[in-house]
């Protein structure tokens, strides 16, 4: 029983991990309608750049504050850069022009970077909490922490602030936000801004566990597809209980069924999405998509 | 000249062009007799160089029929490529099968995936087709890996590459090169004849507008499921011949990069169009081969870049761009 439980402590572990990049995700989705598929590449180069600032000398701490600014200002950018050209084009536009900056980050990344692995600091003291048989990492307690944390500050910044009512009515109406007064383009802007920066949470969460580099984010990034696929793309609080049902998931089949093992692991969320795109296409916490002619 | 205002454009064939002289055969057949001239003029390894842009060319226009031509996105069509190459690499290695037979039994399971992968992924939006892809093209290299015993794990698998007939007098790469070339021109002809029939009238029509193709009595999921199982066979057929031409396969030949970058030379090529893949293929081909002196990341930025800028100011790509100089060539009526 100890021994399921600790599976299901480091399956939490990985999914707030998966949840962080989901919640990034579905930031995207809710308020433009775009699955941005290099939204784990910008969390990797968000990585680097917060990985440049420690090489500096910066504390880490410091070095956070830099990436989540310099990610959000990043995000906003590439919002009005890349994105907004192609707003209102077809999905099949907009998700390639996503795979090109995918691509394009990529590269420009092992590019700046190079393709070796780098040391990325671990923010969370090495130890851990033992308690009834099971030990649980600082660093695991840490990333569930910083997770719970992001979420309670999104919860926060929609239902309590201006900014938050505003984007919220862009994502449930953009064309009568924009009769009422709300800046559009400038809240879809913030809501990649937004995303950017929580990406970046993730980046920097995940590169202490794996390493540091271009592909990085490439193995998660499958991941956060399911969490958001299980939890609902339109469902910041699913994004989070998808990610952490996957992380368990995934943690369960790896230690529990022989014929997955550690290495046909990523099995697991093609299994997830696939079911859910079959059972409740919506996820469990989004709302089914009418469609008017 | 043309009949329609669309947004892409329609190949020659549904044009009615009447009796007169079609000036694109006359291309095609100029073009087909250069490749068949070329391997005789060329050194070995740029007639491998060129029946490698083949071999992604097939696998091109599989692509396309889905993304150009049906509107759907695949972002795990190296999946398929490499389920033709692994297919006929095992009936090689275990079963000493002769060559030709490969190509029709790698192609056939290519395309029955396709269609058990297709069934539940088309049923859905076009996006979550592109996710469903991915996850499938990145789970695939750990599966190649797993069974060992049939496709030689992270090692793979080497076999000998088709010998050329004494009749013949050409050397391998030739032989190789015109076997090549011979699967790209029957795939050409399918996809151009796939097209041309009711098929690809009704993938035209649900690209362009899916209730309105629905409202006219086009099955949206048959047809999706189709266009997805048919794009799959001829990815397979494709990697069936890279295994004859490489006389290699292992994993870590089709991981996820080699599905986007086949997405990537479409997109640059040319969505929607006949010769697209042709020029994606030799995109795919050498705009790494050519970048990676500078920088290893190079071809990765380029195409980056390119992809996107594509998308912004010539949605057809290459084939369109070429397409649209020729229209502005004043012809006699």
């Amino acid at each position: 029983m100890a021994a399921f439980l600790q599976q299901v402590v480091e399956g939490l572990g990985a999914g707030a991990i998966y949840a962080s990049l989901a919640l990034a995700l579905v930031l995207i989705y809710q308020f433009t309608g775009i699955v941005n598929f290099a939204q784990g590449e910008l969390a990797m180069f968000s990585t680097y750049i917060a990985w440049q600032c420690v090489a500096a000398g910066m504390p880490f701490w410091l070095a956070l504050v830099v990436t989540l600014a310099v990610s959000f200002a990043g995000g906003m950018l590439i919002e009005r850069i890349i994105i907004r050209p192609v707003e209102g084009a077809p999905e099949l536009t907009i998700v390639i022009v996503t795979v090109g900056l995918f691509i394009f980050v990529n590269a420009a990344a092992g590019w700046i970077w190079t393709f070796l692995i780098k040391d990325f600091p671990n923010p969370f003291p090495g130890g851990a909490l033992e308690a009834a048989g099971i030990s649980v990492n600082f660093s695991t307690l840490g990333v569930l922490g910083v997770v719970a944390l992001v979420m309670g500050l999104l919860y926060l910044l929609f239902q309590y602030t201006k900014i938050g009512l505003g984007m919220r009515a862009v994502a449930a109406n953009p064309a009568s936000a924009r009769l009422v007064g709300i800046r559009v383009g400038r809240t879809l802007a913030l809501g990649w801004g937004l995303a950017a920066t929580v990406g970046a949470v993730s980046g920097v969460l995940v590169a202490p566990l794996l390493f540091l580099e271009p592909n990085m984010m490439g193995g998660v990034l499958i991941y956060a597809f399911a969490a958001a696929t299980l939890g609902g793309f339109d469902s910041p609080l699913g994004a989070v209980v998808g990610g952490l049902v996957v992380g368990v998931a995934e943690t369960l089949a790896g230690a529990y069924v022989g014929f997955i093992g550690s290495d046909l692991k990523v099995g697991v969320p093609l299994v997830i999405i696939l079911g859910v795109l079959l059972l409740r296409p919506q996820g469990l916490f989004g709302r089914a998509a009418v469609e008017r002619a | 000249m043309s009949t329609t205002k669309a947004k892409v454009e329609r190949p020659a064939s549904v044009r009615k062009g009447g009796g007169r002289f079609d000036w694109r055969w006359a291309g095609l057949a100029a073009l087909l007799a250069a490749a068949v001239y070329a391997p005789f003029q060329l050194v070995p390894f740029h007639v491998f160089q060129l029946t490698m842009v083949l071999v992604y060319a097939v696998a091109l226009l599989g692509l396309n029929l889905l993304v150009g031509h049906a509107g759907q996105i695949s972002l795990g069509h190296g999946a398929f490529f490499a389920i033709g190459a692994y297919t006929c690499a095992i009936l090689l290695d275990r079963f000493d099968l002769p060559y030709p037979l490969t190509l029709p039994l790698a192609a056939a399971v290519a395309f029955v995936l396709g269609l058990a992968l297709g069934v539940p992924a088309m049923r859905l939006r076009g996006l979550y087709l592109a996710l469903v892809t991915l996850a499938i093209a990145i789970f695939l290299v750990p599966l190649l890996k797993r069974f060992e015993e049939l496709t030689g794990g992270s090692m793979g698998l080497t076999l000998a590459k088709p010998t050329p007939p004494a009749w013949s007098g050409l050397a391998e790469d030739q032989w190789l090169y015109f076997l090549t070339l011979a699967v790209a021109v029957a795939a050409f002809l399918l996809a151009a004849s796939l097209l041309r029939s009711r098929v690809g009238r009704a993938l035209h029509a649900l690209r362009d507008n899916e209730i309105a193709a629905e409202v006219m009595g086009v099955r949206l999921s048959f047809y999706k499921t189709l266009a997805f199982a048919w794009s799959a066979m001829f990815a397979g057929a494709a990697g069936c011949v890279y295994t004859w031409v490489i006389g290699f396969v292992s994993p870590d030949s089709f991981t996820v990069n080699l599905s986007i970058t086949l997405l990537a030379g479409l997109v640059v090529g040319g969505l929607g169009s006949l010769s697209g893949p042709v020029l994606g293929g030799l995109f795919v081909m050498f705009v790494p081969s050519i970048s990676q002196d500078i920088n290893d990341a190079a071809p990765g930025v380029i195409f980056g870049l390119l992809i996107i800028a594509v998308m912004y100011v010539a949605p057809t790509g290459l084939a369109g761009l070429a397409g649209r100089l020729i229209k502005k060539i004043p012809r006699k009526e």
